[in-house]
């Protein structure tokens, strides 16, 4: 069998790497991937653990399934703030969207 | 307070005595005095004052205000009198009156002291009696003429007010049974004169004898409390008939030293008799604090009557009389012992008795001459009681308030006359016809023209003199145009103008330069024909004065004094010879001043055009009716009252009017616990009576009467005396020295010390200190509270709002950085939790 901690690692890469690219990526549709990719990698962490700690039990498949849904309610909705804030300002980078300031 | 209160008990009746005049007082001063204002230019009824400013108005009283406050003054005054004599007829008829309980007195507990408390109250003893029945007579004399005298002054009311309350103080004084309510009556007599004689309180000599009345006999009073509350401290009471009534008492006090001065012999009783003594000296006008009275001449004739004759002198020495058992005590004046407050009275009365009447000789305004001789004759009755002449004393009270009473009345009468005289004159100088025919009118005009002069409000001198003409020309002028005479109302009023626009001629002989003075008897002469009345009675008062042998009043007192002063001299004792010399000596020169001025004022003939045409204007007017009845009744009293006071072995007299004994002696004597005992009849004090009045009359006579003065002619006594007249007429020069040594430095003193610098500098220094620390202490507190508070207060806020700007700057905008703080602060939680697993699993 493969072991717990390769899961974990490989679930810690990948959310590190959306880490990465949530607080480095100008383009804000770049930043809803990273947050993609952590939602994912928390999935992963999720499924690994129910698998490895009680697999009998559901609820872990059922928080993962809740997360799916989560992650793929929010895309839609931060796609639809992308769009709308483009149509007002031209712009995708994050840098221009700095208005609720000081 | 027991309120068992039966008219019909006579004892409580001494309390309705002083009610009526009081009660007149309160009732004409708050509601019947009332009052228009008019314009002071508008002299027809304010009487010839100058307005101090352009517009000044002033109250003259209306006419109903007149009416109303004459009938409430008379009415007191009326009902006074009626209380008073049927209270002296009661005691008359009570046999032995005044011995033991024989007095009648109410009295109740006025004020709590401790465990006992002190009572007021009335009492009427022997003493009283004679007082109230002489009293009310006299005031009741004064107020009818009053009504009469000052028909038209303007302000009427306010004299019947002030007369009545000086009516009401002086019959309290007399019922009085302590010396505290005696001591209130008295004060409240001090203001009533003060107010009195500055009645015209325009004018500057009369507020200012006004004040030196006041002054003086305060000063005499301040003495006299002191008395009073020695004896207080002493005995523990006041009341009369606790302290003279009683041996033990008065032994005590004799026997007591004095607590100051008591080393030289001066028993308590000798200390508290001579500052009450003090008192009456203040009050009677004794040398050296008589410098008031003759002054006291500025008031209207009505109060000079009033102080001088029937209340206020006469109260200074019925004081004394009152409190004798007193200073006899720890002495026999009859035996020749003499306590400190008897030779202290004899000395005094005596001297004052001959240096007033030296005074009187040298004076021509016919008041003064009268002031002074009220001084020399209470000088007579201060020295009778000092020689221990009890009842002389009293008697002469009696008998000199009624004749001084008339001649002072009378001697107003004269004045009013001449004024008329001298209206008379300037009539016809202006060559206008106005004769005597119309007399209701001219009298009327007489008595306000004797008011405007005796007022003098503009002094003398030249101006008087010219706007006194205007005033008269102004008059003619008006009589011209109007004929409305009412008695009321007098239209034909003097007119005075601020500035000469008549210049006329005419003035004859009385031109600017000798302004006419209708008090001054070298004016007058020859007055018995053309007021005949009056000069009937003011000779009936002259005579009574001199002592004019057996007809008249005062000879009988008089001759008692001297009868008594000459049985001690016989006797040996030194005081009474004084006295006897010296009293001899002043009714000489009593008899001669009072010769000189009724040869001057009524014979011979007229001296000025002015005492020609000199009469009280017809028989038949209010005024003059209202004038001359009170000096017919005191006329008949000054006669008369003399028959009472007869010695009992007196030849062919004592046998007409004393049968049984001397009636006046045997009513005064019970009022003191031993009575005193009745002298036997000598010639020689007799002879001496006769020789002194019919000598002092008959040089009198042979030097003013036999050839009368002549218009011009100057005073024989000038060339006689010299120098001395000169001395004489100046009053010794005493009134000056005391105005040098005595008023000038209190002037000086209050000025520069006590206003300058008690007053404005240390007291007014004092507050402005005061003000100066407060405005420091706020100017401080104010700066305080600008940097401390205020700094506080208004720095905290800067300070958050600065720290505000300062830190909101971590709010960029920008999400990734709000999520890169997300991540850090997610990493150090995390460590945390690590850290503390450990820190849990290791400890």
């Amino acid at each position: 069998m493969v072991p717990l901690w390769l899961f974990l690692v490989v679930a810690a890469a990948l959310f590190c790497i959306g880490a990465y690219g949530v607080l480095a990526r100008r383009n804000a549709v770049a930043i809803l991937m990273g947050v993609e990719l952590m939602l994912n990698a928390v999935n992963l962490n999720l499924v690994a653990f129910w698998r490895f700690q009680t697999p009998l039990n559901m609820s872990g498949q059922a928080f993962a399934a809740f997360v799916f849904v989560v992650a793929a309610a929010e895309v839609a909705v931060g796609l639809a703030i992308i769009i709308a804030v483009y149509r007002n300002r031209r712009t995708v980078e994050v840098e221009n969207m700095d208005v609720l300031r000081w | 307070m027991d309120f068992n209160f039966n008219i019909n008990d006579i004892n409580y009746l001494p309390w309705l005595i002083p009610v009526g005049p009081l009660l007149a007082f309160a009732i004409i001063a708050l509601i019947t005095n009332r009052a228009q204002r008019v314009p002071a230019t508008q002299i027809e009824a304010y009487g010839g004052y100058r307005p101090d400013y352009p517009g000044l108005r002033v109250p003259v009283v209306t006419p109903f205000g007149r009416v109303a406050s004459i009938v409430v003054g008379m009415s007191g005054a009326i009902a006074a009198f009626l209380i008073a004599w049927t209270v002296f007829f009661d005691a008359y008829a009570t046999a032995h009156f005044g011995e033991g309980d024989l007095i009648f007195a109410s009295a109740f507990d006025w004020m709590a002291t401790g465990l006992t408390s002190f009572r007021m109250g009335v009492l009427v003893d022997p003493l009283t009696a004679i007082m109230l029945f002489m009293v009310p007579l006299a005031v009741v004399c004064i107020f009818i003429y009053s009504i009469g005298y000052m028909a038209h002054d303007p302000r009427q009311g306010r004299f019947f007010a002030l007369i009545s309350l000086f009516a009401g103080a002086m019959l309290t004084l007399v019922v009085a049974d302590n010396l505290l309510l005696l001591f209130v009556g008295w004060e409240i007599m001090g203001l009533c004169s003060y107010l009195l004689i500055g009645f015209w309180y325009e004018k500057k000599s009369a507020y200012s004898a006004a004040i030196k009345a006041f002054t003086t006999t305060r000063v005499a009073d301040v003495i006299m409390l002191l008395g009073i509350a020695y004896l207080y401290f002493e005995t523990g009471t006041l009341s009369f008939r606790e302290i003279l009534y009683n041996q033990a008492v008065l032994d005590s006090l004799a026997g007591a030293p004095a607590i100051i001065f008591g080393g030289w012999g001066l028993s308590a009783a000798g200390l508290i008799g001579v500052f009450l003594i003090i008192g009456t000296v203040g009050k009677s006008a004794q040398f050296p604090l008589h410098i008031w009275l003759p002054d006291a001449m500025e008031g209207p004739t009505p109060v000079s009557a009033m102080i001088h004759a029937a209340a206020m002198v006469s109260a200074g020495i019925y004081a004394i009389i009152r409190m004798y058992p007193l200073f006899e005590a720890g002495g026999h004046p009859h035996d020749g012992e003499f306590t400190t407050p008897l030779l202290f009275m004899a000395i005094i009365g005596s001297f004052t008795a001959l240096f007033a009447a030296t005074i009187a000789v040298a004076q021509n305004d016919v008041k003064k001459v009268l002031a002074y001789s009220t001084i020399s004759q209470l000088g007579f009755m201060m020295a009778a009681l000092g020689i221990g002449a009890y009842v002389a004393a009293a008697f002469h009270l009696i008998t000199h308030a009624f004749f001084k009473a008339l001649l002072f009345m009378a001697s107003g009468a004269v004045i009013h006359a001449m004024e008329h005289g001298e209206h008379h004159v300037h009539d016809h100088a202006h060559g206008h016809g106005h004769g005597h025919g119309d007399s209701r009118t001219t009298a009327e005009l007489l008595a306000e023209a004797t008011a405007l002069r005796e007022r003098r409000m503009l002094g003398s001198g030249i101006e008087a003199d010219v706007i006194r003409a205007e005033a008269i020309d102004a008059h003619d002028e008006d009589h011209a145009h109007d004929d409305h005479d009412t008695p009321a109302h007098d239209p034909h009023a003097h007119e005075v103008r601020g500035h000469d626009d008549h210049p006329e001629g005419g003035f004859g002989e009385h031109g600017a330069a000798h302004p006419f003075d209708p008090q001054d008897m070298m004016n007058m002469g020859g007055l018995r024909r053309t007021i005949p009345v009056t000069a009937l009675t003011f000779a009936i008062g002259g005579l009574s004065l001199a002592g004019f042998p057996l007809l008249t009043a005062g000879f009988w007192s008089k001759d008692e004094i001297l009868a008594e002063s000459f049985l001690g001299l016989t006797e040996g004792f030194g005081p009474h010879a004084l006295v006897f010399i010296m009293l001899c000596l002043a009714a000489f020169l009593t008899a001669f001043y009072t010769a000189r001025q009724l040869c001057l004022t009524f014979l011979g003939e007229p001296r000025t055009e002015e005492a020609e045409h000199a009469n009280l204007g017809g028989a038949q007017s209010i005024v003059s009716i209202t004038m001359q009845l009170p000096l017919i009744i005191l006329a008949f009293f000054a006669i008369v009252a003399g028959f009472v006071g007869v010695p009992s072995d007196f030849p062919i007299f004592g046998a007409i009017f004393s049968p049984d004994y001397n009636r006046f002696h045997h009513f005064i004597g019970p009022a003191l616990l031993v009575e005193p005992p009745t002298i036997q009849f000598n010639w020689i004090p007799v002879l001496f009576s006769f020789g002194v009045a019919l000598g002092g009359l008959g040089v009198g006579y042979l030097v003013y009467g036999r050839r009368p003065l002549t218009a011009g002619q100057p005073d024989p006594l000038i060339e006689t005396l010299g120098p001395i007249h000169t001395l004489l007429k100046n009053k010794y020069y005493i009134d000056d020295l005391v105005q040098v040594a005595v008023v000038q430095p209190s002037q000086w003193f209050s000025r520069n010390v006590v206003s300058e610098f008690v007053d404005r500098g240390v007291i007014d220094g004092f507050l402005h200190l005061l003000a100066r620390i407060g405005n420091f202490i706020g100017d401080l507190l104010k700066t305080l509270n600008l940097w401390l508070i205020d700094g506080v207060s208004d720095g905290i806020p800067a300070g958050i709002g600065r720290f505000g700007v300062w830190f909101r700057q971590v709010q960029t905008g920008r999400v990734q950085q709000y999520l890169l703080l997300v991540l850090v602060a997610a990493l150090l939680i995390g460590l945390l939790f690590i850290v503390a697993a450990n820190f849990v699993q290791a400890g």
